[in-house]
């Protein structure tokens, strides 16, 4: 069975008609779409607002977190590395200060402070001593640079001009990347020197790698114009120019997001370091950074999945549980409705034959009175006190006029039942009632009628009107499953002593195994095309319940059908 | 034994009068509520024979009307129509001793005579 059938609400499948008594009821599919549709807004809109407005504050302040992250590392970091340059730049400034020019110049004593700097506060490469005119007239250190001429290099006119300078990392004359801290120092003479010393990149790269903490970032620096100065994970070799963007210049730390040629988001962090010409960048992927707000989204929306499933259960549940209720309230409704249009049109008819029986009395009783007559004298005049023809033509009218009474008479008696409410019965007389107006039907079709009562039946309380449509109907539609030729069997018993027991039993066509179960529901039918309701069974079940009896059915396919129904025989106004 | 008749329908009422005097019974018929009215004044019965509907005046108005002048009388009602309001109403009448419904045996009619006045020994004359 497929899985909607299982699910299918039982009134989706009586839809609203164009006829029919279906016609009055509601369109329950519209009701029950609608009903869902405004539950789960009802339930939905303010889980999926808060959900965004959470996904959005946690968004937010993840990014924040990230800012404030970088800025403090970014920051650390300037102050390390502004202190390593500081830290040289005042060693220099003191060995400047606090020897003479002879002993600077003096290549022994110059091996000595070399040696003294890189034992106190390391991170010297080598020291030369460059005259006025740019050559270097003292050097002490790895490369062979004794008396190379710096005239004509920036750093060296820079220096003239500032008396101090610290270079951006450059190749130089030993080609190797490195950067200088020079000096220029006056001598009472008005002649002048520079005190050159080359840092170890080296150590500035690890003071860099150091700050890497998480090992996703990448820091390092750059100068004014974009050429990385220390090495970088991905953004380019030393002395190449980076891809990103020269961060404008500010006081303080910055952090900025910009979208690199693959498109990726990067977060970068800056900082011009101070008497430099070094600014310090931290770039980081932000889709690596939003990584836990990633995860902490996942497990909001995973949430949210199951409470919008959860929601979609209860909702549909709700709803078709409270559509249901209304459809089950509209059925009985319309059932009701059904019922009063029935009973109204019963007593309309009762009132019609009552009326038709009243005007075709009153002929009838003269017909009956002038035959009478014509037999009263027919029968004391002589001659033809003996005309037996006569007589016997006279009896036959006579006859026929009392069939008519009769018919007449049954027909009053069925209006004057249906006003009547609760009296003394005897099933006998209602069971030939009701066969009196299926007689001729029986005849016609060659129905055989076998009508079997117990002896010990008592008159007994009841609502004489309603057993006699609870019969109707039981005959009524034996009759119909029934071929001509058939045998109906009326059966009346008394059982357990209190209850009396009618049991109408027809060979006709039977009730499959599947309806039997439904056969009572209303608007149940099998005979919708020809024009069935499916509720005269329905009727005939809540009549009997009112008259606190039992209707049971045994029935087989295709060999007949037997109703039962058993009334109580004690005071039904009692019980009630 | 004198008995009244009172029907709308002449041709009913009239025959079933001979019958019942053929029958030893003296039946007088009238066709409505005041005819029969004014028959009374002048003549003793001791039973009425009324249908329930009549135009202008009904077999049971009459029977009140009756009842004031002649208290003593008795009553059988005969109607066309058998509906529950008539049986009732016929039913619960003080003085009422019968209904039939119309077309009424002339036998039943004489048993039901003969039951509530116990004086009929007549036959066909």
């Amino acid at each position: 069975m497929p899985l909607f059938k299982i699910f299918k609400p039982e009134f989706l499948s009586y839809t609203a008609t164009d006829s029919g008594l279906f016609k009055s009821l509601f369109n329950f599919k519209k009701l029950w779409i609608n009903r869902i549709l405004i539950l789960l807004c009802v339930a939905l809109i303010p889980l999926l607002c808060l959900t965004t407005f959470t996904f959005l504050v946690i968004k937010n302040d993840t990014e924040i977190e990230i800012d404030l992250r970088t800025i403090r590392q970014v920051s650390n970091a300037k102050r390390t590395i502004s202190f390593f340059v500081s830290e040289r730049k005042a060693a220099l400034s003191y060995i400047i200060r606090s020897n003479s020019y002879e002993q600077i110049n003096n290549n022994w004593q110059l091996v000595n402070i070399l040696q003294s700097l890189k034992d106190s506060i390391g991170g010297f490469t080598d020291l030369g001593v460059i005259d006025a005119s740019g050559k270097q007239i003292q050097y002490v250190g790895p490369y062979d640079l004794q008396n190379v001429n710096y005239s004509s290099e920036e750093w060296f006119k820079e220096v003239v001009i500032q008396n101090h300078y610290i270079s951006d990392v450059y190749l130089g004359f030993r080609k190797i990347p490195h950067l200088i801290i020079a000096f220029k120092h006056t001598l009472p003479n008005g002649a002048f020197y520079v005190l050159r010393a080359t840092l170890e990149t080296e150590r500035f790269n690890r003071i860099l790698s150091d700050i890497n903490l998480s090992g996703s970032e990448d820091t390092f620096l750059i100068n004014k114009y974009g050429t990385i100065q220390t090495p970088s994970r991905s953004h380019g070799n030393v002395l190449s120019k980076t891809a990103l963007p020269v961060p404008e210049y500010s006081e303080h730390t910055e952090v900025m997001e910009v979208t690199d040629s693959q498109f990726r988001k990067i977060i970068i962090g800056y900082a011009y370091i101070p008497e430099t010409p070094f600014i310090l960048m931290l770039t980081e992927e932000k889709t690596i950074l939003m990584q836990p707000w990633r995860k902490t989204r996942n497990l909001i929306i995973f949430f949210v999945a199951l409470s919008i499933i959860a929601i979609l259960v209860v909702v549909y549940r709700v709803a078709t549980h409270l559509v249901n209720q209304i459809f089950l309230a509209d059925l009985k409704r319309v059932s009701t409705l059904h019922e009063v249009e029935q009973s109204s049109k019963l007593a309309s008819i009762g009132r019609l034959a009552a009326g038709v029986a009243h005007e075709v009395n009153n002929p009838l009783a003269i017909i009956n009175e002038k035959a009478g007559l014509m037999k009263d004298i027919f029968s004391y005049k002589e001659e033809y006190k003996h005309d037996t023809k006569i007589l016997g033509l006279i009896d036959s009218i006579l006859a026929s006029v009392e069939r008519c009474g009769n018919i007449t008479k049954r027909l009053l008696g069925f209006a004057r039942h249906l006003d009547v409410s609760i009296q003394n019965v005897d099933i006998k007389a209602v069971i030939e009632d009701v066969l009196g107006f299926l007689v001729k039907e029986a005849e016609y079709r060659s129905i055989l009628v076998n009508v079997d009562i117990e002896e010990n039946i008592p008159q007994f309380e009841t609502d004489r009107g309603k057993l006699q449509q609870i019969l109707l109907n039981l005959v009524n539609n034996a009759f119909a499953a029934m071929q001509d030729n058939g045998h109906l069997d009326i059966k009346i018993r008394r059982v357990e002593h209190d209850f009396v027991a009618v049991s109408v039993k027809d060979d006709g066509s039977g009730i499959p195994q599947e309806d039997l179960k439904r056969i009572f529901e209303p608007f149940f039918s099998t005979k919708t095309k020809t024009g069935g309701t499916g509720l005269g069974l329905s009727i005939t079940y809540g009549l009997i319940q009112e008259l606190n009896g039992k209707l049971g059915v045994v029935s087989k396919f295709g060999t007949g059908s037997e109703f039962t129904i058993t009334l109580p025989l004690t005071n039904i106004s009692k019980k009630r | 034994m004198k008995i009244l008749l009172v029907d709308d329908e002449q041709e009913l009422v009239s025959t079933l009068a001979e019958r019942l005097s053929i029958r030893g019974i003296d039946a007088d018929w009238v066709t409505s509520g005041e005819d029969a009215m004014e028959k009374i004044q002048v003549t003793t019965y001791d039973l009425a024979v009324l249908d329930m509907k009549m135009p202008r005046m009904s077999g049971l108005e009459l029977r009140k009307k009756i009842q004031e002048i002649k208290p003593q009388m008795r009553y059988l009602f005969m109607t066309g129509h058998g509906s529950a309001e008539d049986f009732y109403s016929a039913s619960s009448e003080e003085g009422a001793d019968c209904y039939l419904v119309k077309p009424v045996n002339i036998d039943v009619l004489i048993a039901k005579i003969t039951e509530i006045l116990g004086q009929y020994t007549g036959s066909l004359n």
